[in-house]
């Protein structure tokens, strides 16, 4: 019998209409599968309980012969940065340590909407804030790949979504929610072998997911298959008046529209994504990527992009700013861990919870936007980035006068052992290098797996589109899915 | 441009979070390396060039004015640490 953990979310949803399973059998195999992968701490709270919940109302809707919502019988897992009503919301802080929400963000009641069942809240890199989920308050997510040397190091899972990449590699969930402000869900995915899509600014609601940096802050699918990331995201998608950036748009059929034949379709490769060395496994993987989009019938043009080489030092500028001004609402006063020391008044008291509530990176993250933010420095940092912002925004702009779409690498290495990096936040922040561009300029962009490197660990490759043709992203990325045949796996061990 | 102890002793309670002497001290260096890094930005001509609020063109919409939320005090003061009397509590501030 096939094992229904090893299927995507279309093969769930299909088999489950056809009648092969039922709803609750495949999420009492998932529950299973996750009670027993404690070693990769993917998960801050599991709830099996919703899982069964969501697959007997599949399974009773079934039978009555209603109508069944798009992710019917579909067991996914929930990033912990989207507030879940009745189920605790940690953004993988201190700081939120027991909070639980009365509300539900708007994405996840979309998701709840259609169907689909959560096996629980995912760990990711505290507040956001990282890209090897080790600033989580509640421990570093292990990657389910080792390199094949032999030495079993631990590896970094990518960050932040990095509970959603390792459960997905892992086959703890078929898919699962991801936020990606600076490459949050492409890094990650790029990490474990896995796809992911960071939608155009404002197609999905950010509405009650925890805010870091709200120019940036996009919610996106991650999944193993484009076709499973299309399916979500037209779920996840769709105008929300609750959201001031939302976009009033119909949401396209992103699922029927693929389509991997590229013909008439002009691929655009930025000399600057190729600095002086960049690891050769990566460059290799590029020019395997560009002969793949050839091959579907693309054709292939050299753009520039001249002011990549500045997006990271803007995107460090502009995501703590705007984090220091959306995490000044953790007070200890309305919600959150509050500390009080002895006889303390109300401005220690605000000093004092947010030393305890909040670890290093926050924290560090927080003072640099106070300091960008501050009087006599704002213009000469806060002002200067968004202007180069725009500047970076126009080069796409330029670069997609002459082409429809990108192709670059995802990160610029496979996955590093954790604690690799952590000494020198500078060095973590050169992860980026590659995904924040896309996100400065609000733009859809896709990470899917390429193949393995001489380590056997997954390398990805990634599409960036024009703002709104997340389509042409998909089709793209389907292409280059069709001609990997990624199917590499991690051997089970934990 | 470098900052010293006093600056992130400064910046700290701007930000209110409280820093003990070591963290403070330990901190310079890492801000320093941070902003000294994004110090790089001073040399793109920006001449010109408007600053980027909004990636996507888009315009704050107006809502009719109805009444569409409200009526929940307890839904809201259900995280609080410490809620009294329908009120958030916190330390007095007045003598």
């Amino acid at each position: 019998m096939t094992n229904l953990t090893d299927l995507t979310v279309a093969e769930i949803r299909d088999g489950f209409r056809a009648g092969d399973f039922s709803a609750r059998e495949v999420a009492e195999g998932f529950n299973a599968n996750v009670a027993a992968a404690k070693a990769l701490n993917a998960f801050i709270v599991e709830t099996p309980e919703k899982a069964l919940e969501a697959a007997d109302a599949a399974d009773k809707a079934k039978a009555a012969g209603e109508t069944l919502g798009a992710l019917a019988g579909v067991p996914i897992g929930m990033k912990d940065l989207f507030c879940t009503q009745g189920v605790q919301t940690t953004a993988a802080s201190h700081m939120l340590e027991g909070f639980v929400p009365t509300y539900e963000s708007t994405v996840s009641a979309k998701l709840w909407a259609a169907g689909a069942g959560m096996l629980g809240k995912l760990n990711l890199d505290q507040f956001a804030m990282g890209s090897s989920n080790e600033t989580s308050y509640f421990g570093n997510v292990i990657s389910p790949w080792r390199r094949k040397d032999g030495g079993n190091a631990a590896l970094a899972p990518g960050g932040s979504s990095g509970g959603s990449s390792s459960a997905i590699s892992a086959r703890l969930c078929p898919a699962a929610t991801g936020t990606d402000t600076g490459g949050s869900i492409r890094q990650p995915a790029a990490f474990t072998g896995i796809s992911g899509i960071k939608p155009t600014y404002g197609r999905c609601s950010r509405w009650g997911v925890v805010a870091f940096a709200s120019s940036l802050d996009q919610a996106g699918p991650m999944a193993r298959t484009v076709r499973d990331n299309a399916i979500l995201l037209e779920t996840m998608s769709g105008f929300d008046p609750k959201d001031s950036t939302s976009l009033d748009l119909a949401v396209p059929q992103w699922e029927a529209g693929l389509s991997s034949d590229l013909k008439g379709k002009k691929v655009g490769i930025p000399k600057e994504y190729r600095p002086d060395g960049l690891n050769e496994e990566i460059s290799a993987m590029w020019d395997r990527g560009i002969a793949w989009l050839k091959d579907a019938g693309a054709e292939v043009v050299d753009v520039s992009l001249p002011h990549t080489k500045y997006a990271l030092a803007t995107y460090y500028i502009i995501a703590p700013a705007e984090a220091s001004s959306n995490l000044a609402r953790y007070d200890g006063v309305r919600y959150g861990q509050r500390d009080l020391p002895d006889g303390a008044g109300l401005q220690d008291m605000y000093a004092a919870t947010r030393a305890a509530g909040f670890g290093p990176e926050v924290k560090r993250r927080i003072m640099i936007g106070t300091y960008v933010l501050s009087a006599g420095f704002y213009d000469a940092y806060y002002t200067q980035a968004q202007k180069v912002r725009a500047l970076i925004s126009r080069d796409f702009e330029l670069a997609f006068e002459k082409c429809d779409l990108l192709l670059t690498p995802t990160a610029p290495s496979a996955a590093f052992a954790l604690g690799e990096k952590q000494a020198d936040p500078l060095a973590m922040y050169l992860n980026d290098v590659f995904t924040v561009p896309a996100s400065l300029a609000g733009l859809p962009a896709m990470a899917v797996p390429g193949g393995l490197d001489s380590a056997g660990l997954p390398i990805g490759l990634q599409i960036i589109g024009k703002a709104l043709d997340e389509q042409t992203v998909l089709n793209a990325s389907l292409a280059l899915e069709e001609r990997a045949g990624f199917n590499a796996r991690p051997d089970k061990w934990w | 441009m470098s900052i010293d102890l006093q600056t992130v002793k400064k910046i700290a309670s701007l930000s209110r979070i409280s820093v003990s002497e070591a963290e403070a001290e330990a901190m310079v260096p890492e801000l320093n390396n941070i902003l000294g890094w994004v110090e790089q930005l001073g040399e793109v001509d920006v001449t010109g060039v408007e600053p980027m609020t909004a990636v996507i063109p888009n315009h704050l919409r107006l809502r009719d004015d109805a009444v569409t939320d409200g009526d929940v005090r307890d839904k809201v003061l259900a995280n609080a640490p410490q809620a009294e009397h329908g009120f958030f509590a916190v330390p007095k501030v007045i003598e």
